[in-house]
Parts: structure tokens; C-alpha cells; sequence
């Protein structure tokens, strides 16, 4: 009997000091606010618009940031500008061409350069970008703040659970990803700037 | 007809000036939708959404200079046509 007991504790034990679960946040943000803005800044124009199209999974382990990974997936015809007929170009078949290809995604497969600070963890993404069909390997910077038990005053208390937040800033080069390369560089930058700014759930 | 022309003409370009700079002087292409930017308190993140609004760009001036010019130019021709066939007439 007092070796089943001891069993029992032992076990509750090892229990209490298991490893956390690995959550999974849902980045198909229910208030809208989640975003990715576009910065094209060429000589004779600067063109900014954003995206507001983001969904996705993030797997987060808060004992263990450093084995993230995840999928973003922004839809192409929610790239907005506000002038029309530069929006009506964008989603065209020489720019975007959002008909065929309807998402943007970048797959983290690794974080490398982890540093965590309390609930706020920097690295570097290592992943695949795909953008217009074509898949290319990128590390982006990204800074990862989890919010353990916020989703309740986020929903009003309709839910509970934990948020991540996750905020990465980058560029990209339009002529990798086929996005009309003959286009000249004096009106239409080369360089694409990327500003992700997305909330992620767990509900519990 | 001349006079009428020109008259028009410069309420055309004299308008689209005042609309531009009515609405804001946007000195970028015309928009026809303006960014609304609130941060979301528990994230902090900066939500951006958009509402209809018309903001007149400079493709827009050019575009009253443009119809202001053709509108003078065809008054311009019409004077140049009704003073040959005065002269003509004179002459004759």
C-alpha cells in the first residue's frame, strides 16, 4: 500500500514538472486588427497599402520560444491601396495577380538568434516565402510577446485563453517573386518593405 | 460661342483647383478611400481599416488644366475661323 502511495506521488510529481503544452494560436483574428503593410519607396513615387486578409496557425511553446513554428497566410485580394486604378494594376495578372494566386504565405520551419526577455522573445524566422507562385527560403526578423490569459478581456470574457502577438518587419525583391520585373525601378521600387503586425489565439 | 468657351474654361480649371484644395491638397494620386488607424489596447496593435472618402490628387488638376485647355483651344479656333471668313467676306 505505502509503495503504491509513493507510486502515486512520484508520478503526480513528475507530472507537475512536465514541460508545458506546445499551444497552437489561431491568427484568424475575430476583431480585425491583424495587418500587413507595404512600403515601395522608388525615386519618382512612393507607394504604401496594406492587407488585412491574415490567417493562420503559430505552434508556441512559452517554456521553450525557440521551437516555434507556424504558418501565416495573408489573401491577396485584400492588398489594398486607395487610389483604384493603382489597386486595379496591383491585383492584375502583371502585378499580384490575386485571380490565380489568391495567397501569400511564409511558413516559419525554425527560429535561430532566440533571445527572451520575460514575455517578449526576438528572433530570426527561418522559412519559406511564397508570394505569386513562387516559393523562395527567407529569415526574417520577429519579435514574439506572449499574453498568457488575455483573450478573456480581449472577447469581453466570451473567451479564455492565452494571445500571441507577433511583429515582423522586412523586405523582399519583387523581381524574386515575378511581380512584373521589367517594371522600371524609378516609379515602382524594387524593394518591397513588409511591416506584419498580427494577434494570435489559444483558447483554453 | 468664343467667349463662352473660355468663360467655361476657366471655371473648369478654376473649379478643380478649388475641389483639390478643398479636399484636402493631396498632392499623391486620387484616393478614393482614406486610412483609419486605431490601436488595439490589449495587443497594441495599430488596426488599419478604410473609409470612402475622395481625395483629389494632382491627376485630377492636370486632368481640369487639360479640359480647360481644350476648352479654350477650341474657343481659340473658333475666333481664328469667324476672323478668316470676316476677312474673306471683306475681301470679297
Amino acid at each position: 500500500m505505502k509503495k503504491q502511495i509513493a507510486t502515486l506521488i512520484l508520478a503526480a510529481g513528475f507530472a507537475s514538472i512536465s514541460p508545458a503544452e506546445t499551444l497552437t494560436f489561431d491568427f484568424k483574428d475575430a476583431k480585425g486588427v491583424n495587418n500587413a503593410v507595404f512600403k515601395l519607396d522608388a525615386p519618382l513615387e512612393a507607394i504604401s497599402g496594406s492587407a488585412n486578409g491574415v490567417s493562420g496557425t503559430v505552434k508556441f511553446d512559452p517554456e521553450n520560444p525557440a521551437a516555434t513554428t507556424g504558418k501565416i497566410v495573408v489573401t491577396a485580394d485584400t492588398l489594398h491601396v486607395p487610389n483604384p486604378m493603382m489597386k486595379e494594376h496591383m491585383h492584375g495578372a502583371q502585378w499580384m495577380d490575386v485571380a490565380q494566386h489568391k495567397e501569400l504565405t511564409f511558413e516559419a520551419k525554425s527560429l535561430k538568434n532566440v533571445k527572451t526577455d520575460g514575455n517578449k522573445t526576438t528572433a530570426d524566422a527561418v522559412g519559406t516565402m511564397t508570394m505569386k507562385g513562387v516559393s523562395k527560403a527567407q529569415t526574417v526578423p520577429v519579435t514574439i510577446t506572449y499574453l498568457k490569459d488575455k483573450l478573456g478581456a480581449r472577447s469581453n470574457g466570451q473567451m479564455q485563453g492565452d494571445l500571441l502577438v507577433i511583429r515582423s518587419t522586412f523586405t523582399v525583391k519583387r523581381s524574386d517573386f515575378g511581380i512584373n520585373p521589367s517594371a522600371p525601378t524609378d516609379k515602382v521600387a524594387e524593394e518591397i518593405e513588409l511591416t506584419l503586425s498580427i494577434a494570435g489565439a489559444a483558447a483554453k | 460661342m468664343n467667349r463662352a468657351l473660355n468663360i467655361l474654361a476657366a471655371l473648369v480649371v478654376l473649379g478643380s483647383v478649388a475641389v483639390w484644395l478643398a479636399l484636402g491638397a493631396n498632392r499623391g494620386w486620387t484616393k478614393t478611400s482614406a486610412q483609419i488607424k486605431a490601436v488595439d489596447e490589449i495587443t497594441g496593435i495599430e488596426a488599419i481599416t478604410y473609409e470612402d472618402r475622395f481625395q483629389p490628387g494632382l491627376d485630377f488638376v492636370g486632368a481640369g488644366l487639360a479640359v480647360g485647355g481644350a476648352l479654350a483651344g477650341m474657343g481659340f479656333l473658333i475666333l481664328a475661323t469667324k476672323n478668316k471668313r470676316n476677312k474673306a467676306s471683306q475681301a470679297a
